[in-house]
């Protein structure tokens, strides 16, 4: 028996696995990296401008991986695209499909295509054979870079940029509604849901691209721009301070509020979640990144300090937001709705909906994102090297 | 395809029945059943019921349910005076195969026979993606296996715990009220076979069912009615304990 307590006959078989972990948690990295990038193009924030293209990449990259986890979970993927054909519009499921597809295709892509159009053209002017041909195709017959052309470029790619930050809040948002609108479930139903999600997302997403761009300007052998990691960094720890408090306030109320749920949550809690809700979750992966991110605001250290903190911090961050997520939707499903039981949840390795699934599909989008940045360098050198081949004069059509 | 004039005659009353049952949208097999006519839900009283498991096995057999899953059960209660702190639960195989003795001197004990509730405002239903699950005009919450993704969603959003995924067609499932029974005029297979009338199948739509006497004169309670699911589950003598 792998319960305790009394659970109804029903609820012994956990229902959603590490791959519904996943799937919040990658929808967060694209959300929040996306609203990164528009910190530069939207509210000019110019000293984060070295990520803003390495920004947009990250969150189609997670973008193109994050339904996945779920089309793995489901009973019958194969009907999967009823969703779309046959949406129940009373669902907040049903309504994903259209909040993925709508960012994916109306958003995401449009400005990354707009935002690269010239460098595609210029690569594609300056490369031979099938190179030459897939960015051809990538130009979608759009091959006018004159300065007026670039120019309503530039005024459209803002314009989805202000369309997307309402958008990105949305596909976030909802995901947090998926959970927070389950009135059966004590432990998800709060109005709170989404906007904790939201924040979590903007908490992770920001992260992410903080270790992304160290990581890779490493690899180029290039210098790490600190003002513009510090100014992520501070970003992120105005976001974190909002996460934090709007989770403790969730905790607070739940404590003072103690309704009938209460003791059953606050024993998980206190037993089955401690290492993961206590431990990783708040302590290690909110209260310490939070102390060395407020350390860098508060004292004048040295760059390479700096570096090392914000490596770790980045890093606790990433795994904290994972913990939230795996303690929503685990943790959701560890006790019984009777209040009077308590059951566990048992991963398998290699399985369907395993812990190397969860593993493998985690490092997918980090492989899209090499495949995307060699398709697309986000760098600025070697856009310099290509112009060099070619005048102005030449490369307009 | 060579239709004789013979052949049409006999097709065409056929298609006029069919069509008049696609007009209707009702997902009705029997001819003479007409579901605007029926509102259904189920009495079930706790002072009755000896938690004998006959109603579980039934449901099993009639409704082929895996094992280790139910679309119905039965749970024990023992109460030693109020509160969460002074009682316990059980439900050994879903009550399938009866109870243990229950120890003497450990206060009130009681069976509960559970189901489906049939929420007239369903949450399960209101969270289908694809509207795979849905309220039957006659007000059974019934699930399409030809259409349901096995997404979960709704396993998540009943508060009483009556679905699961089959193991088999890897879809959602829950008690359908015997629903290829009822459509027939026959009663349920679980208040087929209780011995003690514990469990009645009630038409809250049809003026002679012996329901409406019951719940006129009776305090009758639904489990969970701070949630406002709309449960057609009547439990009369249903104890301030049970979850």
């Amino acid at each position: 028996m792998n319960f305790d307590g009394f659970m109804y006959p029903n609820e012994v078989e956990l229902q959603w696995s590490v791959l519904i972990v996943l799937y919040p948690f990658l929808t967060g990295l694209v959300a929040g990296a996306f609203i990164l990038a528009s910190l530069e193009r939207v509210f000019l924030v110019e000293a984060v401008k070295p990520t803003y293209r390495l920004a947009l990449l990250t969150a189609l990259a997670f973008l193109l991986v994050a339904p996945l986890p779920l089309q793995l979970h489901l009973g019958h993927p194969e009907r999967s695209l009823e969703m779309y054909l046959t949406p129940h519009r009373a669902s907040a499921m049903a309504m994903f499909g259209f909040v993925y597809l709508w960012y994916l295709m109306a958003v995401l892509l449009v400005e990354i295509w707009l935002d690269y159009r010239k460098d595609i053209v210029l690569i594609m002017q300056s490369s031979r054979g099938l190179k030459s041909w897939v960015y051809r195709a990538m130009t979608l017959g759009s091959t006018n870079i004159s300065d007026g052309a670039l120019q309503v470029d530039s005024r459209a790619g803002w314009l989805i940029t202000l369309i997307g930050i309402p958008s990105a809040f949305l596909l976030h948002g909802y995901v947090g509604f998926i959970f927070g609108s389950v009135k059966a479930n004590p432990w998800w139903s709060t109005p709170l849901m989404p906007v904790v999600f939201l924040f979590s997302a903007m908490v992770s997403g920001i992260a992410a691209v903080m270790l992304l761009y160290m990581l890779l300007t490493t690899i180029r052998r290039q210098e790490i721009d600190m003002r513009c990691v510090d100014t992520i960094a501070r970003y992120l720890f105005y976001t974190f301070v909002v996460d934090f408090s709007l989770e403790m306030l969730d905790l607070i109320h739940r404590i003072y509020e103690a309704d009938e749920s209460f003791r059953s949550l606050d024993f998980m809690v206190h037993t089955r979640l401690f290492v993961s809700q206590v431990v990783i979750q708040i302590a290690a992966g909110t209260i310490v990144p939070l102390v060395l991110l407020a350390l860098t605001q508060v004292f004048s250290l040295k760059p390479k300090l700096r570096k090392r903190i914000y490596i770790l911090a980045g890093t606790l961050t990433l795994i904290g937001i994972f913990a939230m997520r795996w303690n929503v939707v685990i943790g959701g499903q560890l006790f019984s709705k009777s209040f009077l039981g308590y059951t566990t949840y048992k991963m398998g390795f290699v399985a369907r909906e395993g812990l190397l699934t969860a593993v493998v599909l985690t490092l997918l989008p980090l492989v899209i994102l090499w495949f995307l940045v060699s398709l697309l360098p986000p760098w600025p050198a070697r856009h310099a090297s290509v112009m060099s081949t070619r005048s102005p004069e030449q490369l307009t059509d | 395809m060579n239709v004789t004039r013979r052949k049409l005659l006999i097709l065409l009353p056929a298609a006029a029945v069919a069509w008049e049952y696609v007009l209707a949208r009702a997902p009705e097999s029997s001819p003479n059943y007409n579901a605007a006519e029926h509102w259904w839900g189920m009495l079930l009283d706790i002072t009755k019921c000896i938690g004998c498991g006959s109603c579980v096995r039934a449901c099993q057999l009639e409704n082929h349910v895996p094992d280790a899953y139910y679309r119905t059960w039965v749970e024990r209660y023992i109460v030693q005076e109020w509160g969460f702190e002074h009682l316990s639960v059980d439900s050994p195989n879903g009550g399938k195969d009866g109870f243990p003795a229950t120890p003497d001197g450990e206060g009130k004990s009681f069976f509960v026979p559970k189901l489906c509730n049939h929420c007239a405002d369903s949450p399960c239903t209101q969270v289908c993606p694809v509207g795979a699950t849905f309220v039957s005009p006659d007000g059974v919450v019934l699930v399409d296996k030809k259409y349901c993704l096995g997404c979960r969603y709704c396993i998540q959003a009943c508060p009483y715990g009556c679905r699961f995924l089959n193991p088999e067609t890897h879809t959602a499932e829950k008690c359908s009220l015997c629903y290829h029974r009822i459509n027939k005029g026959l009663t349920t297979a679980c208040c087929e076979v209780c011995p003690t009338g514990a469990r009645q199948l009630a038409d809250l739509k049809d003026p002679a069912d012996p329901v409406h006497e019951f719940l006129k004169t009776h305090s009758v309670q639904v489990l969970k009615p701070h949630l406002a699911t709309g449960a057609k589950a009547f439990y009369n003598g249903l104890d301030g304990s049970v979850r």
